[in-house]
Protein backbone atom coordinates (compact mmCIF):
# COMPACT_ATOMS: atom_id res chain seq x y z
CA UNK A 1 0.00 0.00 0.00
CA UNK A 2 1.47 3.59 -0.63
CA UNK A 3 1.19 5.35 2.26
CA UNK A 4 1.25 8.73 0.35
CA UNK A 5 -1.92 8.04 -0.91
CA UNK A 6 -4.86 10.29 0.50
CA UNK A 7 -7.87 8.21 2.43
CA UNK A 8 -10.20 10.20 4.17
CA UNK A 9 -13.55 9.03 5.81
CA UNK A 10 -16.02 11.27 7.83
CA UNK A 11 -19.75 10.89 8.72
CA UNK A 12 -21.68 13.37 9.34
CA UNK A 13 -24.16 12.04 11.78
CA UNK A 14 -26.92 14.60 11.41
CA UNK A 15 -26.80 14.96 8.15
CA UNK A 16 -26.98 11.10 7.56
CA UNK A 17 -24.26 11.35 5.18
CA UNK A 18 -20.69 9.74 5.40
CA UNK A 19 -18.00 11.15 2.99
CA UNK A 20 -15.28 9.04 1.82
CA UNK A 21 -11.98 10.48 -0.20
CA UNK A 22 -9.25 8.44 -1.55
CA UNK A 23 -6.49 9.07 -3.92
CA UNK A 24 -5.25 6.25 -6.94
CA UNK A 25 -2.03 5.92 -8.35
CA UNK A 26 -3.37 5.86 -11.67
CA UNK A 27 -4.79 8.28 -14.52
CA UNK A 28 -8.42 9.32 -14.28
CA UNK A 29 -9.27 7.18 -17.17
CA UNK A 30 -8.37 3.63 -15.72
CA UNK A 31 -10.22 4.47 -12.43
CA UNK A 32 -13.16 5.63 -13.84
CA UNK A 33 -13.08 2.20 -15.47
CA UNK A 34 -12.64 0.63 -12.15
CA UNK A 35 -15.68 1.79 -10.83
CA UNK A 36 -17.75 1.92 -14.11
CA UNK A 37 -17.48 -1.77 -15.34
CA UNK A 38 -18.33 -4.92 -14.29
CA UNK A 39 -15.30 -7.07 -14.88
CA UNK A 40 -13.32 -4.31 -13.31
CA UNK A 41 -15.68 -3.63 -10.44
CA UNK A 42 -15.64 -7.65 -9.18
CA UNK A 43 -11.88 -7.92 -8.71
CA UNK A 44 -12.28 -5.22 -5.94
CA UNK A 45 -15.62 -5.09 -4.95
CA UNK A 46 -15.74 -6.71 -1.67
CA UNK A 47 -13.36 -6.73 0.99
CA UNK A 48 -11.79 -10.08 1.64
CA UNK A 49 -12.45 -13.08 2.11
CA UNK A 50 -15.95 -12.16 0.99
CA UNK A 51 -15.62 -11.56 -3.22
CA UNK A 52 -18.08 -9.79 -5.51
CA UNK A 53 -20.40 -10.65 -8.30
CA UNK A 54 -22.18 -8.80 -11.08
CA UNK A 55 -25.53 -10.70 -12.44
CA UNK A 56 -25.51 -8.01 -14.64
CA UNK A 57 -24.65 -4.07 -15.18
CA UNK A 58 -25.91 -1.71 -17.83
CA UNK A 59 -23.94 1.63 -17.01
CA UNK A 60 -26.19 4.05 -18.27
CA UNK A 61 -28.46 6.59 -17.30
CA UNK A 62 -31.53 4.45 -15.43
CA UNK A 63 -29.74 1.60 -16.37
CA UNK A 64 -28.85 -0.95 -13.09
CA UNK A 65 -26.18 -2.68 -11.79
CA UNK A 66 -27.49 -6.50 -10.10
CA UNK A 67 -24.81 -7.68 -7.91
CA UNK A 68 -24.26 -9.74 -5.08
CA UNK A 69 -20.79 -9.84 -2.49
CA UNK A 70 -20.28 -13.48 -1.42
CA UNK A 71 -19.12 -14.33 1.97
CA UNK A 72 -16.42 -17.23 1.99
CA UNK A 73 -19.00 -19.91 3.20
CA UNK A 74 -21.18 -19.05 0.18
CA UNK A 75 -23.97 -16.53 1.53
CA UNK A 76 -25.17 -13.48 -0.82
CA UNK A 77 -26.19 -10.72 -0.22
CA UNK A 78 -27.66 -9.11 -3.50
CA UNK A 79 -28.41 -5.21 -4.23
CA UNK A 80 -29.32 -3.18 -6.89
CA UNK A 81 -27.57 -0.15 -7.96
CA UNK A 82 -29.76 2.49 -10.18
CA UNK A 83 -27.81 5.10 -12.28
CA UNK A 84 -29.25 8.49 -12.09
CA UNK A 85 -26.99 10.27 -13.52
CA UNK A 86 -23.63 10.08 -15.46
CA UNK A 87 -21.22 12.46 -16.78
CA UNK A 88 -17.90 10.15 -18.51
CA UNK A 89 -15.12 10.58 -16.86
CA UNK A 90 -16.11 12.65 -14.15
CA UNK A 91 -19.34 11.81 -12.30
CA UNK A 92 -22.12 9.88 -11.87
CA UNK A 93 -24.92 9.39 -9.48
CA UNK A 94 -26.86 5.66 -8.34
CA UNK A 95 -29.31 4.87 -5.94
CA UNK A 96 -28.50 1.96 -3.63
CA UNK A 97 -30.60 -0.68 -2.61
CA UNK A 98 -30.63 -4.66 -0.97
CA UNK A 99 -32.15 -6.79 -2.27
CA UNK A 100 -33.21 -10.78 -2.50
CA UNK A 101 -31.88 -12.93 -5.36
CA UNK A 102 -34.58 -12.11 -7.90
CA UNK A 103 -34.20 -8.02 -7.47
CA UNK A 104 -37.24 -7.66 -5.30
CA UNK A 105 -35.36 -4.63 -3.43
CA UNK A 106 -35.86 -3.64 0.26
CA UNK A 107 -36.24 -0.02 0.53
CA UNK A 108 -35.06 2.22 1.48
CA UNK A 109 -31.51 2.46 -0.23
CA UNK A 110 -28.83 4.56 -0.40
CA UNK A 111 -28.19 7.94 -2.95
CA UNK A 112 -24.47 7.65 -3.17
CA UNK A 113 -22.89 10.33 -5.56
CA UNK A 114 -19.01 9.88 -7.11
CA UNK A 115 -16.74 12.16 -8.37
CA UNK A 116 -13.38 12.10 -10.32
CA UNK A 117 -10.51 14.49 -10.67
CA UNK A 118 -6.63 13.90 -11.57
CA UNK A 119 -3.64 15.67 -10.56
CA UNK A 120 -0.15 14.72 -11.67
CA UNK A 121 -1.20 11.51 -12.63
CA UNK A 122 -2.99 11.09 -9.25
CA UNK A 123 -6.72 10.42 -9.81
CA UNK A 124 -9.21 11.59 -6.56
CA UNK A 125 -12.23 9.86 -6.14
CA UNK A 126 -14.84 11.56 -3.49
CA UNK A 127 -17.89 9.36 -2.29
CA UNK A 128 -20.90 11.29 -0.67
CA UNK A 129 -23.31 8.25 1.03
CA UNK A 130 -26.58 9.54 1.89
CA UNK A 131 -28.39 7.04 4.13
CA UNK A 132 -31.67 7.62 5.09
CA UNK A 133 -31.55 5.77 8.14
CA UNK A 134 -29.59 3.98 10.57
CA UNK A 135 -30.40 0.77 10.67
CA UNK A 136 -30.00 0.42 7.01
CA UNK A 137 -26.09 1.98 7.42
CA UNK A 138 -26.01 -1.32 9.86
CA UNK A 139 -27.35 -3.88 6.82
CA UNK A 140 -24.89 -2.49 4.67
CA UNK A 141 -22.58 -4.39 7.39
CA UNK A 142 -24.34 -7.20 7.90
CA UNK A 143 -22.79 -9.35 5.29
CA UNK A 144 -19.75 -8.36 6.05
CA UNK A 145 -19.74 -9.12 10.15
CA UNK A 146 -20.68 -12.34 8.96
CA UNK A 147 -18.43 -13.35 6.38
CA UNK A 148 -15.75 -12.06 9.02
CA UNK A 149 -17.28 -13.97 12.10
CA UNK A 150 -17.29 -17.23 9.87
CA UNK A 151 -13.86 -16.75 8.68
CA UNK A 152 -12.40 -16.34 12.32
CA UNK A 153 -14.54 -19.12 13.53
CA UNK A 154 -12.24 -21.50 11.14
CA UNK A 155 -9.00 -20.03 11.87
CA UNK A 156 -9.87 -20.72 15.16
CA UNK A 157 -10.78 -24.44 13.98
CA UNK A 158 -7.59 -24.57 12.44
CA UNK A 159 -5.50 -23.51 14.60
CA UNK A 160 -7.02 -25.68 17.22
CA UNK A 161 -5.77 -28.92 15.24
CA UNK A 162 -2.12 -27.66 15.04
CA UNK A 163 0.24 -29.11 17.36
CA UNK B 1 -42.28 3.59 13.34
CA UNK B 2 -39.45 3.40 15.83
CA UNK B 3 -37.05 6.12 15.46
CA UNK B 4 -33.00 5.45 14.78
CA UNK B 5 -30.15 7.19 16.28
CA UNK B 6 -29.26 9.50 13.23
CA UNK B 7 -32.85 10.93 14.05
CA UNK B 8 -32.15 10.95 17.73
CA UNK B 9 -28.81 12.95 17.54
CA UNK B 10 -30.13 14.91 14.34
CA UNK B 11 -32.07 17.89 17.07
CA UNK B 12 -29.74 20.18 18.61
CA UNK B 13 -32.00 19.56 21.92
CA UNK B 14 -31.74 16.26 22.24
CA UNK B 15 -27.59 16.91 21.53
CA UNK B 16 -27.54 18.60 24.56
CA UNK B 17 -29.61 16.86 26.91
CA UNK B 18 -27.32 13.59 25.74
CA UNK B 19 -24.38 15.61 26.73
CA UNK B 20 -25.59 16.80 30.14
CA UNK B 21 -26.69 13.14 30.87
CA UNK B 22 -23.98 11.54 30.21
CA UNK B 23 -22.08 13.62 32.93
CA UNK B 24 -25.30 12.73 35.49
CA UNK B 25 -28.08 10.70 34.78
CA UNK B 26 -31.57 13.31 35.56
CA UNK B 27 -35.08 13.70 35.70
CA UNK B 28 -37.09 14.72 33.62
CA UNK B 29 -37.99 17.73 36.08
CA UNK B 30 -34.44 18.30 36.02
CA UNK B 31 -34.09 18.32 32.26
CA UNK B 32 -36.92 20.79 31.84
CA UNK B 33 -35.34 22.96 34.11
CA UNK B 34 -31.76 23.15 32.72
CA UNK B 35 -33.40 23.80 29.34
CA UNK B 36 -36.01 26.25 30.62
CA UNK B 37 -38.16 24.13 28.68
CA UNK B 38 -41.84 22.55 29.61
CA UNK B 39 -41.94 19.35 31.14
CA UNK B 40 -44.59 18.31 27.63
CA UNK B 41 -40.88 19.22 25.35
CA UNK B 42 -38.86 17.83 27.34
CA UNK B 43 -40.99 14.32 27.63
CA UNK B 44 -40.80 14.69 23.46
CA UNK B 45 -37.44 14.76 23.16
CA UNK B 46 -37.15 11.85 26.51
CA UNK B 47 -39.36 9.42 24.64
CA UNK B 48 -37.33 9.58 21.10
CA UNK B 49 -33.59 9.18 22.85
CA UNK B 50 -35.50 6.60 25.02
CA UNK B 51 -37.29 4.41 21.92
CA UNK B 52 -33.45 4.33 20.03
CA UNK B 53 -32.03 2.90 22.95
CA UNK B 54 -30.03 6.10 23.50
CA UNK B 55 -31.10 6.54 27.14
CA UNK B 56 -32.82 4.48 29.96
CA UNK B 57 -34.68 5.14 32.65
CA UNK B 58 -33.77 3.66 36.33
CA UNK B 59 -36.20 3.91 38.96
CA UNK B 60 -34.97 5.76 41.95
CA UNK B 61 -37.55 6.23 45.05
CA UNK B 62 -40.63 7.88 43.30
CA UNK B 63 -38.58 9.58 40.67
CA UNK B 64 -36.81 8.30 37.62
CA UNK B 65 -33.43 9.34 36.38
CA UNK B 66 -32.61 8.70 32.80
CA UNK B 67 -29.35 7.41 32.30
CA UNK B 68 -26.67 7.84 29.21
CA UNK B 69 -26.67 4.23 27.20
CA UNK B 70 -23.06 4.42 26.41
CA UNK B 71 -23.47 1.44 24.91
CA UNK B 72 -25.81 2.48 22.04
CA UNK B 73 -23.22 5.15 20.94
CA UNK B 74 -20.63 2.54 20.92
CA UNK B 75 -22.70 0.33 19.24
CA UNK B 76 -22.57 2.85 16.45
CA UNK B 77 -18.80 3.80 16.65
CA UNK B 78 -18.06 0.11 16.41
CA UNK B 79 -19.98 -0.09 13.59
CA UNK B 80 -18.43 3.26 11.95
CA UNK B 81 -14.85 2.11 12.43
CA UNK B 82 -15.42 -1.76 11.07
CA UNK B 83 -17.61 -0.05 7.98
CA UNK B 84 -14.37 2.48 6.85
CA UNK B 85 -12.39 -0.62 6.84
CA UNK B 86 -14.20 -2.61 4.70
CA UNK B 87 -14.14 0.59 2.91
CA UNK B 88 -10.14 0.52 3.02
CA UNK B 89 -9.87 -2.90 2.41
CA UNK B 90 -11.17 -2.48 -0.70
CA UNK B 91 -9.56 0.72 -2.17
CA UNK B 92 -6.29 -1.40 -1.27
CA UNK B 93 -7.80 -4.49 -3.45
CA UNK B 94 -7.99 -1.70 -5.85
CA UNK B 95 -4.87 -0.29 -6.21
CA UNK B 96 -3.40 -3.41 -6.50
CA UNK B 97 -5.61 -4.09 -9.45
CA UNK B 98 -4.40 -0.69 -10.83
CA UNK B 99 -1.25 -1.61 -10.55
CA UNK B 100 -1.52 -4.75 -12.08
CA UNK B 101 -3.44 -3.31 -15.30
CA UNK B 102 -1.08 -0.31 -15.66
CA UNK B 103 1.63 -2.61 -16.32
CA UNK B 104 0.29 -5.00 -18.64
CA UNK B 105 -0.58 -2.00 -20.83
CA UNK B 106 3.07 -0.93 -20.86
CA UNK B 107 3.69 -4.40 -21.50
Amino acid sequence: MNNDLLFDFNVDKTAKTVYITREFNAGQSLVWDAFTKAELLDQWGAPAPMHAKTKYMNFEIGGRRFYAMISPDGQERWAVQEFTSITPKTNFKMYNAFADKDENRELPGSEWDYNFSELNGITKVEITIFNESFERLEKLLEGFKTGFTITLKNLEALLATLP
Amino acid sequence: MKPDIFQAIADPTRRAILTLIAIKALTPNAMAEKFDMSRQAVSKHIKVLNECGLIRPEQSGREIHYHFNAHKMQEFDNWLAQFRQSWETQFNQLDQLLSTIKEQNTK
